[in-house]
């Protein structure tokens, strides 16, 4: 090809569709980075437009429970999908237990290993109050009182008053603690909460802060010992603690993509199958049509089981197929560089797709916020 | 005289002794009554650094720049925004070059250099940005939502809730 006829023509749409897989060889990958942008194509534009950018990008969704969602964002660049992701762990905003009032603890475990796990249960309440009503405390400057910025409106009030002690009425052969003993275990339904102010306006009822699994367990107790504490809870982000993050996990990875290029039948094929995750790889018999085409590989081999990708999501890209001689230059496995399958696990104050929109939300608000300064900014050249 | 002074200070004694107390005694009860909206004057101000007009410059132009190359320097920002930004700057077909940098981990600063060709400065690449980054924000959110809606209407998500509901009134029915 003369090189004045180099790419003149507009790609077609296997080439554009080459373009976003990244290649998942052996021992190395390719084709990784972004190339999207203006003048990386001749005659190609790749300038931002919003409204080429609403025709291209899909939103697939695969499950929505409500602290458990699975979607694709199809159509996005790595930096945007990966600012979502970070947003959803550290930005949003959750109360948590943030300072523990320590009266008495006689228990095994120390003061502070105490404090530390009281801080990482996960709490729910009413979602109107924890959103809108509730607002940040501030630590008391230098000269207030302790309490000066302590108000009914950012902090919320916590108890655990237990005492261990022998269960008289306990079985004469018993051996199990929860048997002999009251209180033996301190759960995080052990908890009290007692609405202040006008926190029983917000947080009554169903809406009660409560931890959002009952059955975590905190403490262990012998008779005699005694733990009595006073936490509050305020509202904070997950980039100052882990614990005031809203997600267990919120993850996401490339969708991947198997390509058979040449037949694989028989037991060949079974074994192929074994090499991905169930369900990935299908079997089907070679249909007459097959066999009758010359040049498809299938001659001769009709109602022989075949390979067929059948569902490459849930692959995990374990590369297994690759280690075999016998599927060499048969397969080509890679990634798509603009789909990407999110995974959000809250921990029970959002709900899953809410948490999602919130940080879509929260990367706005973040350029709406800097926009207005970048004009007024004092240029200094 | 003396008896008018007297009874003059009797009056207002009673008064004086409920005044020194009155800061008090009197802004603890109307502060229970109907604490929400005092307590709000009082801190909006202070809180909510996300919700408040007066909110402190976070960028600025670092020396050394010029009108198409500049170098910018956020305060309180990282990867997050920082290689979004990168990105949808990147993909104006004004600019040069552009990419941004955390100078140092342990403090939170996020640089950003922009250079761009003769048709635009650098500060209307980075505002054009952020605008762009904006818009992107509003068609992902559009799009999450409705698709959102549309498989929630689902036959077998719609049956899926259903149980849910179920599971939940027979829990709270035992």
């Amino acid at each position: 090809m003369a090189p004045s006829s180099g790419r003149r023509q507009p790609p077609s749409a296997e080439e554009l569709d080459e373009r976003n897989i990244v290649g998942i060889n052996k021992e190395t990958v390719t084709n990784t980075v972004s190339n999207d942008y203006p003048e990386n194509y001749a005659n190609e534009e790749h300038a931002w437009d919003k409204d080429a950018f609403r025709n291209s990008f899909k939103v697939q969704w695969h499950q929505n429970e409500q602290f458990e969602a699975q979607f694709s964002l199809v159509g996005v660049d790595a930096s945007i999908a990966n600012a979502f992701r970070r947003i959803l762990i550290a930005e949003i905003p959750t109360l948590a237990i943030d300072i523990v009032y320590i009266h008495n603890n006689t228990s095994v475990i120390q003061d502070e290993v105490l404090a530390h796990r009281l801080g990482l249960i996960p709490f729910t309440g009413g979602k109107k109050g924890l959103r809108e009503w509730m607002r940040f405390w501030r630590r008391p400057a230098e000269g207030e009182g302790a309490y000066d910025t302590t108000f009914d409106n950012n902090t919320v009030c916590l108890k655990l008053k237990a005492q261990c002690t022998h269960n008289k009425n306990a079985p004469a052969n018993s051996k199990d603690p929860k048997e002999l003993y009251h209180n033996a275990h301190l759960y995080a339904k052990d908890i009290t909460f007692e609405p202040l102010g006008a926190q029983p306006k917000f947080f009554s009822g169903e809406d009660a802060i409560r931890p959002f699994n009952p059955d975590i367990l905190i403490a262990k107790l012998r008779p005699h010992q005694e733990v009595d504490i006073e936490m509050h809870m305020h509202k904070g982000y997950g980039w100052d603690h882990a614990k005031w993050s809203p997600v267990a996990t919120a993850s996401y990875r490339l969708m991947p993509t198997i390509t058979i290029t040449q037949p694989i039948l028989g037991d060949d094929a079974r074994k192929f199958a074994g090499c991905f995750m169930d369900g990935v790889i299908g079997l089907e018999p070679v249909t007459r049509q097959e066999a009758r085409q010359k040049g498809s590989g299938y001659e001769g081999h009709e109602g022989e089981l075949k390979a067929v990708v059948k569902d490459p999501m849930r692959d995990t890209v374990s590369r297994e197929a690759l280690r075999h001689p016998e599927f060499e230059g048969k397969v080509k496995l890679g990634r798509r560089r603009d789909h990407f399958i999110f995974s959000i696990e809250s921990t029970g104050q959002w709900d899953s797709d809410e948490l999602f929109l919130e940080a879509v939300k929260t990367l706005k608000k973040k350029c709406q916020v800097l926009r207005p300064q970048v004009t007024n900014m004092v240029y200094t050249y | 005289m003396p008896g008018r002074t007297k009874t003059r200070d009797d009056a207002p004694e009673e008064v004086d002794t409920s005044m020194d107390d009155a800061p008090t005694s009197a802004q603890q009860p109307a502060e229970e009554e109907n604490g929400d909206a005092m307590q709000e004057d009082e801190e909006e101000g202070e809180e909510d650094p996300f919700e408040e007009e007066e909110e402190p410059q976070r960028v600025r132009i670092l020396p050394g720049s010029s009108e198409t190359a500049a170098s910018f320097e956020f305060l309180k920002e990282g990867h997050t925004l920082g290689n979004a930004l990168r990105y949808i700057i990147m993909k104006n077909p004004d600019v040069e070059f552009c990419a941004y940098a955390i100078p140092h981990p342990s403090e939170d600063k996020m640089n950003l250099r922009i250079q761009t060709y003769d048709t635009t400065t650098a500060a209307a690449a980075l505002a054009k940005g952020l605008q762009d980054l904006e818009d992107l924000c509003d068609v992902v959110a559009d799009e999450f939502w409705t698709q959102r809606e549309k498989f929630e209407a689902t036959p077998e998500q719609v049956r899926k809730r259903q149980e849910e509901a179920e599971r939940r009134q027979a829990a709270q029915a035992s």
